[in-house]
């Protein structure tokens, strides 16, 4: 399975992905933002870090680089396109995902283990998972997950919430919510479920020695569902 | 503008070192050279105080492949691979404006990291704030703390350690140090050394702006009550850039372009471009034209002092112009040739194509003044008498409650959760343990880093605190399990020109110079900060050490979480019940003098080398240093972190519980180990001369003393979690 990540300048999970996307099998390319052409991918991935120093707002500037309209038009075709972090707020500034992201809550930066729930799994992200609840990792400023009343009902609607936070029992209530985010979303799809943004890093728990190995489990699926 | 006495004095100069310059040039300098000369005079730069000194430490090893006098130190960690290293103060400024003075102190240290080639691969720090009551405290912390995480999380670098302390002496000066680690093969190492005629010149990275302005010469002079109006000599950062800077030049350094390379930090351009000259025994010549400027109309003088964040100096090979540019045009960053390396052995700017300023380099270096300033030695205080009816209404739950909660025992999360620590993904010991531990990319190795300092102990008598903590750095890598390689130190004091201070100064370093070289650990690298002073008051001497270890299998490391009830805890090493100094005479008996606890660097090297024995043969589960508190603040901080209780009973000796639990003395750890293995451990212990007594078994939820007194570790963990959360709140 092929797979491709971006490297925009201030990206500085581009190469954990790398790590972790090999580890798993995949054959995994980087791809420079100002490149033109995607490669033949099954799967595109916009890493986390500080693209363009997230000056302007987080995510805008990466969102308008030149790679940014090879991969809109990959989503829109139905390619599988993942947002982790910063990648996530570059996917809601593009609009592939619905939402944005301010910051945290307690306006600032929150690094440690989370855990959260799947929403629903009918998609080629979560499909055939045998876990409802993940422990995660996270590290932002901007995280704070929020769109309008109709958004949100929209959102619901159509089974968009990718997942929640939640605490390890998998109880949503605000007192495990570490960003402020609305009704504890963690992670959206698209309408179509092609397209995935979530703040929590899955890249950084593939390993029991690092914060935890439930990373794993969610690569190793994705490899397998792509298949 | 007339250079004259009183000009030179405006800028930081003594009336005996303008008479010097102009004995030196023959003639009267002008303002850019006066410039010149005061930014590589102050005692940042020229370290002129303490440089005397500074010779005494043992910088040699078997391990070390670069020690002090570049950009960082270099270690050897063997397979060909080398750790550069380096810890440095950002006081001055962070004190002014908080968030980017501590935000460009991270940037200039791993900037001096990735000078050398090396890719950054973990940043520490050790900030020290006032009294939690002072109004300032709050405010500084929270900007400190952002500006930290704001820099380094940008980065994508990850904080894996750091020390936080609070003291009353800090009220008017804090400190801001920061250490960073990076990985290098060791023949790709860069260094500063100027080579070759006519070498083409280049300036790389940001622009130079007007902001940092005598930012070194700020950083070496004492505060008064108009530090506010010095704002503008802070200077400004910008991560991203930054994180360009070391794509950027990391690509440029995979070929054989680069004959020396510098980054520009205190004293800009002006101390990049003389210290690659003076290395290499060359001259330079800049012409200032071409320097890429942010702002219009900017002179001679304000370029060549400008301290404008993310820039850098390179000495090029003839003919790699365009193969550089290319890969700086790649990732949007300036470049410029500004001018060639000359045989004159003399600084020659050109600005508007008139010469503006000629100085010969070694004036400049190797005549800048150096002083044997005057030093009082510290006396060893005499020992307390603490007497016993002070004890006797004292609870020990109580004192227990209060010192785990103590602002700088309690637990740091707050602070290090703002900080990406897990970035890079071979984090796999976070903060909050005895050291921070990050794998070698790769490979089955990992690097231990862990900062430290003892101000009160220093305070009490400089000579042992010195000693203190070189030792506690050693224990701190040693509990991870990693062997301690090498140390960079931060020396943080007061003004120099007071005699106290330089006693303090001068016997700190000695004091680290006997421990690193009997524990054959030695000072790779590090920086000099006086002045930390308002008027008349001055800092506690504080010189922080980083140490730095090798684990050369990761999977063998060891966390300080007790790890499983029916398991036997061990303190390895002796209690003599030394009280004075300690956090339990300071604030349970408000007793605040005393000298410090003794150290014996026999046992503290046969004890640790014991440890790491011990974990080489698997026997340890877990272990913690014993520090600040004694053994009980030890012992609550494993059960809180591994959730498990335990009941303690104090072994016989002639020691009261007080003494036995909270005594601070030296060179003793906490072990947990498995039933089984009692008779094993123990007569390894013996047979190398090693005291160790046993003091409890892990069981249920809850601390006990003797069957009596019981606490759930709950309680203890909120006590310990919630007090910073609460304060910042």
């Amino acid at each position: 399975m092929k797979s491709s990540v971006i490297t925009f300048p201030g990206s500085n999970c581009d190469r954990d992905m790398d790590v972790a996307l090999k580890k798993f099998g995949f054959k995994n390319k980087m791809i420079w933002h100002n490149d033109n052409e995607l490669p033949k991918s099954d799967l595109v991935v916009l890493p986390g870090g500080f693209s363009y120093g997230d000056y302007l707002r987080c995510g805008s500037v990466a969102s308008k680089s030149k790679i940014m309209q090879s991969v809109i038009n990959f989503a829109k075709s139905g390619g599988l396109v993942m947002g982790i972090c910063n990648g996530f707020q570059i996917l809601v500034e593009t609009g592939l995902v619905p939402g944005v992201l301010l910051r945290n809550k307690y306006l600032e930066f929150i690094c440690k283990n989370v855990f959260v729930k799947l929403d629903n799994k009918d998609n080629p992200y979560f499909k055939n998972l045998e876990k409802d609840i993940f422990e995660l990792h996270i590290a932002h400023n901007e995280g704070n997950y929020f769109c309008t009343e109709d958004q949100l009902k929209e959102i619901k609607d159509n089974n968009q919430v990718a997942i929640y936070y939640c605490n390890n029992d998998g109880k949503i209530e605000e007192e495990f919510n570490p960003n402020g985010s609305i009704k504890n979303i963690a992670g959206i799809l698209n309408k179509e479920k092609n397209v995935l943004g979530m703040m929590p890093h899955p890249e950084r728990m593939i390993d029991s020695c690092l914060s935890g190995e439930d990373g794993s489990l969610f690569f190793k699926n994705l490899l397998n569902n792509i298949k | 503008m007339q250079v004259n006495e009183k000009l030179a004095v405006e800028h930081g100069l003594k009336v005996e070192e303008y008479k010097l310059i102009c004995e030196l040039l023959k003639r009267t300098p002008n303002l850019t050279e006066l410039g010149i000369f005061s930014a590589m005079w102050n005692e940042h730069c020229s370290y002129k105080s303490s440089r005397l000194h500074l010779k005494k430490l043992p910088t040699k090893g078997k391990k070390v492949i670069q020690g002090p006098g570049e950009n960082a130190g270099v270690i050897d960690i063997e397979d060909g691979d080398a750790i550069v290293f380096k810890i440095e103060s950002h006081n001055h400024p962070s004190f002014i404006e908080p968030y980017q003075g501590a935000a460009t102190g991270v940037g200039g240290i791993m900037r001096d990291v990735f000078t050398m080639g090396a890719r950054p691969i973990a940043n520490l720090n050790s900030i020290h704030f006032g009294s939690t009551q002072h109004k300032k405290t709050k405010n500084l912390l929270r900007g400190v703390v952002h500006g930290i995480g704001g820099y380094g999380n940008c980065m994508g670098v990850p904080t894996i350690g750091g020390q936080t302390c609070f003291d009353r002496s800090y009220n008017g000066n804090i400190l801001v140090n920061a250490m960073t680690l990076g990985l290098v093969k060791k023949n790709k190492i860069f260094y500063s050394k100027a080579a070759g005629l006519n070498k083409p010149v280049i300036y790389v990275g940001s622009k130079t702006g007007r902001d940092g302005i005598h930012g070194a010469s700020m950083a070496s002079a004492s505060f008064d009550d108009k530090i506010e109006e010095k704002k503008p000599t802070v200077q400004v950062g910008d991560p991203f850039t930054e994180k360009l800077l070391l794509e950027a030049c990391l690509e440029l350094m995979a070929g054989d372009s680069i004959i020396a390379i510098q980054d520009m930090g205190a004293a800009g351009l002006t101390s990049s471009s003389i210290e690659m000259a003076s290395k290499g025994r060359l001259g330079i010549e800049i012409n200032l034209d071409k320097v890429p400027c942010r702002e219009t109309k900017m002179t001679p003088y304000e370029i060549m002092l400008s301290e404008s964040q993310e820039r850098m100096l390179i000495v090029l090979e003839n003919g790699k112009e365009n193969l550089a540019k290319k890969i700086f045009d790649k990732w949007g960053l300036d470049f410029a040739v500004i001018g060639k390396t000359t045989n004159t052995k003399n600084i020659e700017l050109f600005f508007n194509s008139e010469q503006v300023a000629k100085i010969p380099i070694n004036i400049l270096v190797e005549n800048s003044p150096m002083y044997d300033r005057k030093w009082r030695k510290t006396k060893l205080p005499k020992k307390n008498k603490i007497q016993k009816k002070d004890l006797n209404n004292l609870k020990i739950l109580d004192v227990l409650k209060k010192m785990i909660s103590n602002p700088n025992v309690c637990s740091k999360k707050w602070i290090w959760e703002q900080y990406d620590h897990t970035v890079m993904g071979d984090t796999i010991q976070k903060p909050g343990g005895n050291s921070g531990v990050v794998r070698v990319h790769g490979t089955n190795k990992a690097i231990a880093a862990a900062v430290d300092s003892s101000a009160v102990y220093c305070w009490a008598h400089p000579l042992t605190g010195g000693k203190q903590i070189v030792c506690e750095s050693w224990r701190n890598l040693i509990s991870v399990g990693a062997k301690p390689v090498a140390i960079t130190n931060c020396l943080n004091f007061g003004s120099p020109e007071k005699e106290e201070n330089m006693g303090e100064f001068v016997e700190c370093v000695e004091g680290i110079g006997e421990a690193s070289k009997y524990l054959a650990f030695p000072v790779v690298s590090g920086n000099v900060s006086f002045y930390n002073q308002t008027k008349e008051i001055g800092i506690k001497p504080t010189p922080v050490i980083g140490g730095v270890g090798l684990i050369k299998d990761y999977t063998k490391m060891i966390t300080m979480n007790f790890k499983s009830e029916g398991n036997l805890v061990l303190v390895i090493g002796k209690t003599e019940g030394h009280l004075d100094q300690s956090l339990f005479a300071r604030t349970i008996l408000d007793e605040k003098n005393g000298p410090p606890p003794e150290i014996n660097l026999f046992n503290e090297k046969n004890n640790g080398e014991i440890i790491l024995k011990l974990i080489e043969d698997n026997y340890i589960k877990s272990a913690h240093d014993v520090s600040l508190g004694g053994i009980l603040m030890g012992v609550s901080k494993m059960c809180i972190e591994g959730n498990i209780g335990i009941e303690i009973k104090k072994p016989n000796s002639l020691l009261n519980e007080f003494e036995y639990f909270f005594s601070e003395d030296q060179g003793r750890y906490i072990i947990e180990i498995s039933k089984s293995d009692i008779k094993k451990v123990t007569s390894i212990l013996e047979k190398n001369a090693v005291h160790y007594d046993e003091i409890g078994t892990l069981i249920g939820k809850s601390v006990s003393f003797n069957e009596k007194t019981i606490v759930p570790v709950d309680e203890l963990k909120s006590y310990n979690n919630n007090w910073l959360k609460n304060y910042m709140r």
